[in-house]
């Protein structure tokens, strides 16, 4: 008599994988461990790109964090460091990330909303100061104005002593993902994909521990799409800025090993792992493959893994912190380099400084507590795991197929809005799931709390409106006090460099020397490259 | 009998605010639902979106804001729309907007509030229901 064989539900992951309820090791007999996999540490690097990887050193932790004025972000840095965080991430207000001045009619009512406020020079030399330039690397959270922005940390750092081959950090500055997720762009494509150019650049020759741009399929996963399409898109872009510099005759080698990533963390705990296995190794191939890199660091492909915001909930927010210590277990399975957690509050407010705190808790208790470090890839040769992480690099491939084929390439599907349009198509088919109960919510969409609306047990964080006048008052003393032939010759420089085609960086790096404000800057640069007119296709 | 029109939605992005999913999401739900959904993009300002509302003959206009700014950005549409003699054209807004802020965006002139988290099915029920112009 045959044995009857339960009913099992279907299980297919977000990238469209479908899931068998057990794997053998047939199903990875075609998986070569020296070719597909390798040693930690060598290429394809699936393991990660350390040899002892978390054994020799943890991953770094580093939250995002900056609100009002450059004051209170300087708080909160302290804060942060005092509390064993060993680098930092800035966030910035929006005034400041679509360049407006403090004092600009635009940005009434955002002045140090989400992030600090930042006008001239003197609020970056406030929000540092005190604060080890040498010894913290600092994640500054900017993109379109970032040479503005980058200017003046290396100004800050070598006002500090610490010389510009020293200072270590990133800035995020990949503007192609703004155009699909976020938003904070100004400039049409074309002169934003030159500015990273020449940040690139200038770094590759002048700062070359510093990560000038972190290309970012975070907020593209946070818009809606697909992990696959999270990676795909990604490397699509991270291709684009590496042309963009291969093009002014440097080699591969001189500068796409500064190139880091920022992927997110939501989902399927091994959807996510493998994803993040299979992007290191397909990295490595196409560098070594297609752009013929030579140094091993050219082919690491280095992320910071944050727990995404997405899959944050305003219900039950206590639950949260569970969720953020699975994405950071997501992470260090991954063998991310630094991770960061969306706090559990975030979902309403700006962090307090207590689910701040929670956060890095959760990464200090993976890291110190339970064993995170110990070995190496420590989910190697699992059957579903190679198996999965191999399917994940084959989706991956496809879909960077398919943008080249279909869309013409990153930097059009970005110009007519072909991705935006496919990205919104997932998240309202997400959505849909989400509302039908396909995908399951814990406290949203199942095992609802039903009844009066409970109001959130978080503390909000107040938006303090004097911030405005703070700054304001600020930004008016700066310009009193400045140097205005200085400040006049410096913007004819900006708009020299931009029209002329040179790297935009000295003329920066002299403009807030001399306390131009960064609309002032962002002013002179519109008139040059103009503004990006988005293309809204439903 | 009266033949309806369909009922003309227009999402809107005001502000610095560059979040959009939830705007893309709520108007394709519109749409499917059969309105005719017309969206700004990013970083407009309130007298642009008057402008498009007044060009477009819209019912509804749906703010989407994530930034926090929700309160005097509300308050400025509301009052240009009403100034512009758009008194039946009905303000709903969605984004991260705290519980309790949901009383102060009413009071403004909003006439419903979708915080994230809201069901599409509840939205598109609320424009079916009030976005006739009568």
């Amino acid at each position: 008599m045959a044995v009857k064989e339960p009913q099992l539900k279907d299980v297919i992951l977000e990238s469209g994988i479908e899931v068998k309820p057990i794997y053998r090791p047939e199903d990875i007999a075609h998986i070569d461990y020296e070719r597909d996999i390798g040693e930690p540490g060598q290429y394809p690097f699936t393991r990660g790109i350390h040899k002892y990887m978390y054994r020799y050193r943890p991953w770094t932790m580093r939250q995002y964090a900056g609100f009002g004025t450059p004051y209170e972000t300087n708080q909160r840095f302290r804060f942060l460091i005092d509390h064993g965080q060993n680098a930092l991430n800035v966030a910035f207000d929006l005034p400041t990330q679509m360049g407006l001045d403090s004092d600009d009619p635009l940005a009434v009512g955002e002045v140090g909303r989400v992030g600090m406020a930042v006008d001239t020079l003197k609020d970056m030399e406030v929000a540092f100061q005190d604060i080890p330039i040498d010894r913290i690397s600092v994640s500054l959270t900017v993109n379109a104005v970032t040479p503005i922005i980058l200017a003046m940390y290396i100004t800050v750092a070598e006002k500090q002593g610490v010389p510009r081959d020293r200072i270590r950090g990133t800035t995020q500055n990949d503007i192609l993902k703004e155009y699909i997720g976020r938003g904070t762009w100004i400039f049409p494509v074309e002169p934003s994909i030159r500015l990273i150019g020449d940040t690139l650049e200038f770094c590759a020759r002048e700062a070359p521990r510093y990560y000038p741009v972190s290309v970012c399929g975070y907020h593209i996963r946070e818009s809606g799409s697909t992990p696959v399409q999270e990676i795909a898109y990604a490397y699509c872009i991270a291709k684009a800025y590496i042309d963009e510099v291969l093009s002014r005759g440097l080699s591969v080698d001189d500068f796409a090993g500064r190139i880091s990533f920022n992927f997110d963390i939501f989902g399927n705990l091994w959807e996510q792992v493998a994803k993040f296995r299979a992007a290191r190794r397909l990295w490595a191939r196409i560098m070594k493959e297609e752009y013929g890199a030579q140094q091993p660091d050219t082919m690491k492909m280095k992320m910071i893994a944050g727990g995404g915001g997405s899959g944050l909930t305003i219900e039950e927010p206590e639950n949260n912190i569970v969720r953020g210590a699975y994405y950071a277990l997501i992470a260090a399975l991954s063998g991310a380099q630094t991770s960061a957690l969306c706090c559990y509050d975030e979902a309403y407010t700006i962090p307090s400084a207590k689910a701040s705190l929670i956060s890095l808790r959760t990464m200090q208790i993976l890291a110190e507590e339970m064993g995170l470090c110990d070995t190496v890839d420590p989910l190697a040769g699992s059957y579903y795991i190679e198996w999965l992480t191999t399917e994940m690099e084959k989706r991956i491939v496809a879909e960077m197929r398919r943008v080249d084929e279909q869309w013409g390439g990153i930097v059009n599907a970005v110009s007519q809005g072909l991705v935006q349009q496919e990205v919104a198509r997932q998240a309202y088919e997400y959505e849909r799931k989400l509302q039908s109960g396909e995908i399951v919510k814990v406290g949203v969409n199942k095992y609802r709390v039903e009844g009066e609306e409970a109001p959130p047990e978080v503390e909000l964080h107040e938006y303090r409106p004097e911030a405005m006048e703070e700054q304001r008052h600020r930004l008016a003393e700066v310009k009193r006090t400045r140097d205005a032939l200085e400040v006049e010759a410096a913007l004819a420089d900006v708009r020299d460099a931009c029209q002329s085609g040179r790297n935009v960086m000295p003329a920066m790096l002299r403009a807030v020397r001399a306390y131009c404000t960064l609309g002032e800057i962002i002013g002179v640069m519109k008139q040059v490259f103009g503004t990006f007119q988005e293309p809204v296709r439903l | 009998m009266t033949l309806h029109r369909p009922i003309r939605v227009l999402i809107a992005k005001p502000g610095l605010d560059g979040h959009d999913k939830g705007a893309k999401v709520v108007a394709q739900a519109l749409r499917d639902a059969g309105c005719e959904v017309i969206y700004t993009g990013l970083h407009k300002t309130i007298d642009e979106i008057v402008q498009v509302a007044i060009q477009e003959d819209v019912d509804v206009v749906g703010l989407s804001i994530l930034s926090g700014a929700h309160l005097p950005l509300t308050e400025q549409l509301v009052k240009r729309l009403r100034e512009r003699g758009l008194d039946d054209v009905i303000v709903v807004v969605g984004g991260n907007i705290p519980h309790r802020d949901r009383p102060k965006l009413l009071a403004l002139g909003a006439a419903a509030v979708f915080p994230t988290g809201s069901r599409l099915e509840d939205i598109v029920a609320f424009i079916a229901e009030r976005g006739e112009r009568h």
